[in-house]
């Protein structure tokens, strides 16, 4: 049977951004009623693309077609009046305003500049009738849950005759319930002959709703396919960049260690970030965390720093039980914790590298105990040196390093604790090769040192040869934990989160 | 987003003394306040002399700094606040709060020239200004109110408790102790100076030499990255609020003694205004994080010698405020990002400026 | 309204109506306390006096309701009723028929309001230092103009100052208050059941959203503060018809009794959510505690600041609850 033809085609699209190519001669179709799932790692690209489709980014080479005929949008209300509309994973959305309102404000009937709120609650409610969603619209909007929030989003989408609808995570905050009733709402879409475009992080949805998928890499195009011809292992592979059979094994895999319980986490979960999970971390051992994006690594890093509120569960920290309400408390304990997101979560730009090394340290001592200068001169000097930190002057604020040199200040912040547990989150994403290298030699001898290291990495051969241990997550569950033993091949890890059991 | 945002750009190793001077954050504040006085000796003549009467120092420079003081210290204190991202509007209520109480505490007193009551009263009063800046404090931090919303209690409601312990009366007071604080000498220098440069230092010791500095430019400079590096925020922000109006304190009484008496009414009018001009002008911005001590002094002298200034050219002194206008919204227009984008970079890549633009929305949100 | 039932919906009485409840309440308490406790308190004229001694305060709080709700802050207002009536007074005083000065007044108000607008929207400076600035510069200009009181003869304005409409039952009120009143129903009538409207309340509620949702930002932003640099104008002219002078003195620290009625009021100070008869109810209580105070006679008007500041305190303490608990 002979597809329809496309209603939108992309062809050998190409963008720059100073330093990145963050797209390079992709191409993409999507066919009207199906949902078509785009795939990738972080840094693939995929929010790139949906940005150039709906014109918040304008192309530097290809070329965009909708039903046929070549398109460039000026911006993102040009490409909805042309039939492309788009619900991002935040709802965006007032939720002050009634949900009414959030459905046909900016086009609301009017009749002599008057609004018709009459005819405007007929036209919402009807708009919401064809996603099976009957709800009082004169109600403010935030009286519902985030998933009827979701498809007041998509009713509003529809309002301009949405041929194209880009769904960009829009499950990430839903719960099991909410998500199927947005499938059937996606199903009924697709009947209506809409073309659906769906980013989730969720393997098993893509599974359920998905009829053909894209799958991006570092820019590139790997390949379209149909979801039913694509096993779950396939697929992680072509996203993670290695095809099974090139995997060999790694040589230089540190020994296993057995050291005394440091940290146990006994059921600890929070709603809607990462279902309990029970981990133990010894001392000297680094345990590793390998899954895709959005499978709950940085949450279960979070939950044990106590920068997020456990919701269930309990943590013992070298036996003792504890409860951390705030990252303070778990400094007191000894962890420390690299956040993945340097500069928001991380850095304070406008401090030196002096500053931002010895701030959590400062912090500790409370501001009326001072380091003495000295003192903190010949700290920074030595981390600056022993990770080799460029430029070497602890005067230059910190914004002015490349991102590497960044990253190694924040170790630097921890290591002057001399952490117990030390939580690293993707700390060699987004910098340069050597300084790559460094920081995984450091963690090796860190944890030869006796510290614990908690390591969170999307690079599953880094994940291995760091790791004693390796805690595999899917869709924000932790569903095997692996000795990190000659068995273990970056195959087995991407079966084990492909298929969500141990292999 | 992916995006990458644009590469930072590095300052190259060796810059020559010129351009490092030229790049000094102190250095537009003082080319602006040298150029003001410049132009006041056209209209006063021995403008810059100054000389010893009867051991003490007079002239035209030690005005600017004696009238400047009780601005100088409210600035002092809101830079500290400013850099945590916060305001304080009600300053200038705890300036008529502070001078009412010790001169109602001295006109209570059976010998007003007795040293210890009215060291007494000074203590009560500050230990007044002291809770409300606590009070503020805890609005903002233990609460979560903005800070803008927060003070504007006390700024409203601070102004009727003044004129309460006044009891709409202008208390006039008359006792030599209390005199000295705002008019008198000590040393040769105007006592006023000499608890404006202790004040200073106290706050620098506070800051630079303790490590109060360091942690309140972390919270004005990135609040989620300090929280995540074990700082607790609500102790930082509960102090600034409390040091800020411990200044206004002093200002306030500095402000009653010399004039020996309290007007709950026009004490400290406007110089919650003042004071932040002074801070920004000073070259600490409004979005927090780094501040300088140093600029805030300077801005609060431009502000003090513009006074003077326009006095002595003759304009009519009720302009000083269409001045004051231009030079916030001179200084604001500098500072703003988006001006010096609109502005001087008329010329960039329009497809390199989205992605900016994008995380500018980001923050307004 | 129907109500269609959703599971997991309790239907009651909407949260978004409680701050604009509790200041009926309060006000209806006050004045039944006032009832109770003084004799010839229990008026209509009452009530009525409240309003021409405040319409001004109503016309100035009905303009910064617009600029709060869409999220921003207006420190201008007082200073720009003043420059209001000393330009309409100095106009007056040279000879001007005062027709064309009230439009002058009204223009010069809006542009002033336009210009902030701007410079808030496009250079993104915050909007509460731009205003200031706005505040300094309009005051400034007062005494530029002249730092005297000056008294107003007009003939129209006098007819304006002294004219008493009856409304019977020995009722009157003062053209101002009709004035008042005609701008409190243009201004709910445009936030109600126009786009401008709506659109104030979307960008308050959310400026990235409104953004997103393609939803004319800069022009709404611009155009309340427009609107409140009108509304400030058009509120000096009817402290012009009250006073019958213009002096730069005029309405110093009327910007903390608008905002202090809008947050009365009900409208979160945040913005996106409050309502113009909130406003109105706020400007209400502000007047009648004045009113209280000087009837109770031992009380001294200082105990106004106070209590407003202490009202303050528990609409900001009962806004932060409700949003806390939104969240």
């Amino acid at each position: 049977m002979a597809p329809p033809a496309p209603i939108l085609r992309m062809k050998g699209i190409g963008k720059q951004f100073p330093g990145v190519k963050a797209l390079d001669g992709v191409d993409f179709r999507l066919l009207p009623g199906e949902v078509h799932a785009l795939m990738g790692e972080n840094g693939a690209g995929k929010s790139t693309l949906i940005k150039v489709l709906t014109g918040v980014y304008d192309i530097d080479s290809g070329e965009i077609e909708l039903a046929g005929r070549p398109v460039a949008f000026p911006g993102p209300q040009a490409a909805r009046q042309a039939g492309i509309s788009t619900v991002y994973q935040e709802v965006n959305l007032c939720p002050n305003l009634s949900v009414t309102e959030n459905v046909v404000i900016g086009r609301e009937p009017r009749r002599l500049g008057r609004v018709r709120w009459k005819e405007a609650r007929r036209r919402a409610a009807e708009l919401l009738g064809r996603l099976d969603l009957h709800i009082d619209v004169s109600a403010p909007l935030s009286a519902y849950s985030p998933a009827v929030q979701q498809m007041v989003a998509i009713a509003r989408a529809l309002d301009v005759d949405a041929r194209v609808l880009i769904l960009d995570e829009p499950t990430s905050s839903l719960d099991k319930d909410e998500v199927a009733q947005l499938f059937r709402v996606m199903r009924r879409l697709k009947e209506q002959g809409i073309a659906i475009l769906f980013v989730s992080h969720f393997l098993d949805q893509i599974y359920e709703i998905a009829d053909r998928m894209t799958i991006l890499r570092n820019g590139r195009l790997v390949g379209e396919y149909l979801t039913s011809e694509l096993s779950q292992v396939d697929l992680v592979a072509k996203m993670i960049g290695r095809e099974l059979a090139d995997l060999e094994r790694l040589e230089d895999r540190p020994p296993a260690r057995e050291g005394a319980p440091l940290v146990e986490a006994d059921g600890l979960g929070r709603s809607r970030a990462i279902e309990p999970f029970t981990l133990t971390i010894r001392e000297g051992e680094v345990v590793g965390l390998a899954g895709l994006l959005g499978s709950g690594r940085t949450e279960i890093a979070r939950l044990l720093f106590g920068a997020d509120h456990a919701g269930t569960g309990s943590l013992r920290i070298g036996g003792e039980p504890v409860g951390l309400r705030t990252p303070r408390a778990a400094i007191r304990h000894r962890l420390a914790f690299c956040s993945e997101n340097r500069r928001e979560e991380g850095l304070v730009p406008d401090l030196t590298v002096r500053e931002n090394i010895v701030l959590a340290l400062q912090a500790a001592r409370g501001w009326t105990r001072p380091i003495p200068r000295r003192r903190q001169d010949e700290l920074v000097a030595k981390y600056v040196s022993a990770l080799n930190i460029r430029p070497a002057d602890p005067e230059q604020p910190v914004r002015n390093l490349s991102g590497g040199n960044q990253q190694k200040v924040l170790l630097a912040r921890w290591l002057i604790l001399e952490p117990r547990l030390l939580i690293l989150d993707e700390p060699t994403r987004g910098i340069d090769i050597g300084a790559k290298a460094e920081i995984q030699r450091l963690v090796a001898e860190l944890s030869g040192g006796g510290m614990a290291v908690l390591f969170i990495s999307a690079e599953l051969e880094e994940v291995l040869r760091l790791s004693h241990r390796v805690g595999v997550l899917r869709d924000r569950r932790l569903v095997a934990e692996i000795d990190n033993d000659e068995r273990l091949t970056t195959g087995a890890l991407m079966e084990t989160i492909a298929s969500g059991a141990a292999s | 987003m992916t995006a990458p945002a644009p590469a930072p750009a590095s300052v190259p190793a060796s810059v020559s003394p010129g351009r490092r001077l030229l790049g000094h954050r102190l250095f537009w504040p003082a080319v602006i306040l040298v150029a003001l006085l410049m132009i006041n000796p056209v209209f006063t003549d021995g403008f810059f002399k100054v000389e010893l009467k009867d051991g003490h120092l007079y002239g035209s420079l030690i005005d600017i700094v004696r009238f400047g003081a009780p601005l100088i210290l409210v600035a002092l204190g809101m830079t500290l606040v400013i850099a945590t991202r916060g305001i304080d509007l009600s300053v200038g209520s705890v300036v008529a709060i502070s001078g009412a109480l010790a001169c109602l505490r001295i006109s209570d007193l059976g010998d007003q020239n007795s040293a210890g009551g009215v060291l007494a009263a000074a203590g009560v009063a500050l230990a007044l200004s002291v809770a409300l800046g606590a009070w503020n404090g805890l609005l903002v931090a233990g609460v979560g109110v903005q800070p803008i919303i927060a003070t504007l209690i006390l700024m409203v409601a601070g102004r009727g408790l003044a004129q309460l312990i006044t009891d709409g009366q202008i208390i006039t007071v008359n006792s030599a102790p209390y005199k000295l604080i705002g008019g008198g000498y000590w040393l040769t220098l105007p006592f006023g100076i000499v608890i404006v440069l202790a004040v200073l230092a106290l706050t620098a010791f506070l800051t630079r030499r303790l490590a109060l500095g360091l942690l309140i430019e972390s919270v004005g400079g990135n609040a989620e990255a300090s929280r995540l590096a074990g700082i607790g925020a609500r102790g930082v922000i509960l102090t600034v609020y409390t040091f800020c109006a411990l200044c206004a304190g002093i200002a306030g009484l500095m402000i009653s003694s010399n004039v020996s008496s309290a007007d709950g009414n026009n004490a400290g009018l406007w110089i919650e205004l003042d004071a932040i001009l002074a801070v920004v002008i000073g070259g600490t911005p409004l979005s927090g994080g780094r501040f300088s001590l140093g600029g805030t002094v300077l801005g609060a002298l431009i502000i003090q010698t513009l006074t003077t200034t326009i006095y002595s050219i003759g304009v009519p002194p009720e302009t000083t405020l269409l001045f004051k206008a231009l030079v916030v919204t001179v200084v604001c227009l500098v500072q703003s990002p988006a001006f010096r984008a609109k502005v001087f970079h008329r010329r960039r890549r329009p497809a390199g400026a989205s992605p900016v633009a994008e995380e500018k929305v980001r923050v307004s949100a | 309204m129907t109500v269609a039932t959703v599971p997991g919906r309790r239907v009651r009485v909407p949260r978004r109506y409680v701050p604009v409840l509790v200041t009926a309440a309060l006000f209806l308490a006050m004045f039944a306390a006032g009832g109770i406790r003084y004799e010839g308190f229990a008026t209509g004229q009452i009530i009525l006096n409240v309003f021409i001694d405040n319409a001004f305060l109503l016309v100035v709080a009905v303009g910064m309701t617009f600029v709060i709700l869409a999220g921003g802050i207006d420190l201008s207002v007082g200073s720009v009723v003043a420059l209001s009536t000393m330009v309409a007074a100095t106009l007056l005083k040279q000879g001007w028929s005062p027709w064309p000065v009230m439009v002058l007044v009204l223009l010069i108000g809006a542009v002033l309001g336009l210009g902030m607008g701007a410079i808030i929207h496009y250079f993104e400076i915050q909007p509460f230092i731009v205003t200031l600035a706005g505040m300094f510069l309009a005051r400034g200009l007062c005494y530029t103009i002249g730092t005297r009181s000056i008294p107003i003869d007009d003939p129209v304005f006098t007819a304006f100052a002294q004219t008493r409409i009856d409304l019977g039952a020995d009722m009157w009120i003062s053209p101002g208050v009709v004035v008042a009143a005609a701008v409190v129903v243009v201004a709910a009538y445009t936030l109600h059941y126009t786009r401008l409207g709506r659109n104030v309340y979307a960008t308050g509620g959310n400026e990235q959203s409104a953004l997103l949702m393609g939803l004319p930002v800069a022009r709404t932003k611009i155009a309340v503060y427009t609107i409140s640099g009108f509304c400030s104008a058009l509120g000096g002219l009817v402290l012009s018809f009250y006073m019958l002078s213009g002096y730069g003195l005029h309405a110093v620290g009327m910007e903390l009794d608008a905002i202090g009625a809008v947050v009365i009021g009900g409208t979160l100070l945040t913005g996106g959510s409050g309502y113009l008869f909130g406003t109105v109810l706020g400007v209400l209580v502000l007047g009648l505690i004045q009113t209280i105070i000087s009837f109770e006679g031992t009380l001294n008007s200082w105990w106004t600041r106070i209590l407003i500041g202490l009202l303050l305190f528990v609409f900001i303490l009962m806004q932060r609850l409700i949003t806390a608990r939104r969240r």
